[in-house]
């Protein structure tokens, strides 16, 4: 009791017997600019710059006119911020015949990016589904032959497409674009929802089954509201990846249906006339935004997603 | 009424080249509280998960109430199960749990209204129906999962492990519900578990199971009392039986068992046949039925080497016959290491074993 007491008094406490006295005591003291810190903090701040110096440049540049950009200080900031080259290339940059800027082609990526999004994540989370939890004959040859299908290189099946293609007389279309990103989702897409369900537990499943539920009754009312993460995840994979295609876009489609990245690449790339560097750029960070607006939203939807999904059992 | 609410018959279960279950028999009577105790990877849970048709057979056929079931879908098998992760929908309240089957099956709001409302206050689980599983203790989510089964009002229960994700304090309290349970609905329960305590405590009726193989199945006390072979005997009992390898012998008309040159007589046990001399057996004693410093016929001289005091009884490791045995004595009664003490035998008690077919005789 005496020494609950004497807590409260300091001069007390340091002359009791029973504490040492002297030496340290609590939470070591770290100096900021220790040797370590300054290493740590250094090579971050570089390797930060070294990637962030790029847009930087993107950015300055496409609000200079050209007159400043003669002048060849590609580091300086604008001394004149002017949004023209951002209309000139979404509303009036020339590829080839057409002179109506990325806005085209935005266009058509967002109608190949949307289909083939929701109908390879759609089919794939079934056919995970399936794998995982119903052991019907021959899921493992499917599986094996599935996840083969991942590792043969693009380039070799291009040409067999197109003829498949041009005999179903899709070729050149949106809708034979559409279906040529589905099929090549599906292998990487339906092993990430196989994964994904069979790391769910399992009795939640048989649970399910003598609840005297179905096939889609499971998959929407029990698995579907648990596997908000890795619809996610799927979802980044295949908007950045069909976002960014260029191969696919430029052998399946006519210049009418272009997607965006085609397109840059025709503006870009255009030998005819000056080349108008601020025009380049500001086509550039708007074909780069989408995707880099999806890793913004869907970083954080993600995180809140698992946490959300913490529930185990 | 039928007399056996679940038959198992000549069931055989292999993935691919592991065979799990081999020509199994087993019959559940109508109402009965039947455990099925085993190690892990004995087979147990693989037999529920047969009966209740999670599991396809490779052979063999199952009943339930006569009817043979064995394509039948889980649900239409008249049975609820109970599983050791709970395995409750975590986006679902738990009173959206308790009615899912019954939605499933396309019930009236009214029915399952009704049912949900018995079963949660037969659990009492009313103030939790609102909440989600996430929000509930080990034992609360126990509960409703046994409540989702109680819902579908069906004949048979299967429980898979229930109380095994559960802490020692809970799984004796919900030990005792599910007994409770078990007394007021009279339904057929089959209870998978690995813990002898709620084996012995629950059943009616133990089926011992060893690779895939049912060694005993009986009443607990005579699981207990008189294990029908070495594996059963050893399994059964914490500190596990004593044995004690030796020889039969004949001392001029008295049966005994040789141990290391001690004569152990036979006069007591309750043997099923002769014993012919000279046949190898194992003599099986549990801790609690050897004495210590009491009046007996035959007293043996041991010296203890290990005291175990348990609270209510006090445990004994001595040695005796160059082998260290354990002895269950009360509580009160204290013993230092090194001191000597005379022991004696229960016979009517002991169990003895063929040496090699491991056999009760």
């Amino acid at each position: 009791m005496a020494e609950v007491v004497t807590l409260n008094n300091p001069s007390a406490k340091v002359s009791s017997a029973t504490k040492p006295v002297a030496g340290p005591r609590g939470k070591k003291p770290r100096p900021l600019l220790s040797p370590r810190n300054i290493m740590i903090y250094g090579a971050l701040l570089f390797a930060a710059a070294y990637y962030l110096l790029p847009l930087y440049v993107m950015v300055v540049t496409s609000l200079k006119g050209m007159p400043e950009i003669r002048l060849g200080n590609i580091f300086s900031p604008p001394l004149e911020i002017t949004f023209e080259p951002w209309v000139k290339a979404w509303a009036t940059a020339c590829t080839g015949l057409n002179c109506d800027g990325l806005s085209r082609g935005f266009w058509n990526s967002v109608r190949i990016t949307i289909p083939s999004t929701v109908i390879s994540i759609a089919i794939a989370s079934i056919n995970g589904y399936a794998l995982a939890n119903w052991r019907f004959k021959g899921a493992d040859l499917f599986f094996t032959i599935l996840i083969v299908g991942a590792f043969i290189p693009y380039q070799v099946m291009i040409y067999p497409i197109v003829i498949v293609l041009r005999e179903m007389g899709l070729y050149g279309s949106l809708t034979g674009l559409i279906i040529v990103h589905t099929i090549f989702g599906m292998p990487i897409l339906t092993l990430l929802f196989r994964n994904y369900f069979t790391a769910l537990p399992e009795e939640l499943f048989k649970a399910a089954r003598v609840d005297g539920a179905g096939f889609w009754t499971i998959y929407f009312k029990i698995m579907l509201p648990m596997s908000l993460p890795i619809f996610v995840v799927a979802m980044i994979l295949q908007v950045t990846g069909i976002w960014n295609d260029f191969l696919f876009g430029v052998v399946f489609t006519r210049p009418e249906y272009y997607p965006m990245t085609v397109q840059l690449n025709n503006i870009v790339n255009s030998v005819q006339g000056v080349k108008e560097y601020n025009v380049n750029m500001a086509a550039t960070i708007l074909t780069g935004a989408v995707p880099l607006i999806v890793y913004f939203v869907s970083g954080r939807l993600f995180v809140r997603g698992i946490a959300a999904g913490a529930v185990k059992g | 009424m039928t007399i056996n609410s679940v038959s198992v018959r000549d069931l055989s279960l292999s993935f691919g080249a592991v065979t799990v279950l081999e020509t199994l028999n087993l019959d559940v009577k109508d109402g009965e509280f039947l455990v099925l105790l085993g190690s892990s990877g004995c087979g147990k849970s693989t037999l529920l998960n047969c009966i209740a048709g999670l599991l396809d057979v490779s052979d063999g056929q199952i009943f339930i109430k006569d009817k043979n079931v064995t394509w039948e879908e889980p649900k239409d098998r008249g049975i609820g199960m109970v599983f050791q992760s709970y395995a409750l929908y975590p986006q679902m309240t738990v009173e959206g749990n308790l009615s899912f089957g019954l939605k499933v099956a396309k019930l009236s709001q009214a029915e399952i209204d009704k049912r949900v409302a018995r079963a949660a206050e037969i659990l009492q689980i009313q103030p939790l129906l609102k909440r989600k599983p996430s929000e509930l203790s080990g034992g609360q989510r126990q509960r409703v999962a046994i409540g989702r089964a109680l819902v579908r009002d069906v004949d048979v229960f299967l429980f898979d492990e229930p109380l095994s994700n559960l802490d020692a304090k809970l799984r004796s309290e919900l030990r005792v519900e599910i007994k409770r349970l078990h007394q007021s609905l009279k339904n057929t329960m089959i209870y998978v578990t690995h813990d002898q305590i709620e084996a012995l405590t629950l059943a009616d009726r133990i089926a011992v199971m060893k690779s895939g193989v049912i060694q005993q199945l009986a009443d607990p006390m005579t699981i207990y009392n008189f294990p029908e072979n070495l594996f059963v005997a050893g399994f059964i009992g914490s500190p596990s039986m004593n044995f004690f390898r030796g020889e039969i012998k004949d001392r001029g008309g008295r049966k005994v068992v040789e141990i290391n040159g001690v004569d152990f007589s036979m006069d007591a046990y309750p043997t099923r046949g002769p014993l012919e001399a000279g046949r190898k057996v194992v003599l099986g004693v549990r801790p609690e039925h050897v004495r210590v410093d009491e009046p007996g016929e035959e007293i043996h001289a041991a010296v203890v080497d290990i005291e175990e005091p348990m609270g209510a009884d006090n445990l004994l490791w001595l040695k005796l016959a160059g082998q260290t045995i354990s002895v269950r004595i009360a509580g009160a009664r204290r013993y230092a290491p090194g001191k000597a003490v005379k022991l004696s035998f229960d016979m009517s008690m002991a169990s003895v074993f063929d040496a090699a077919t491991e056999n009760r005789i």
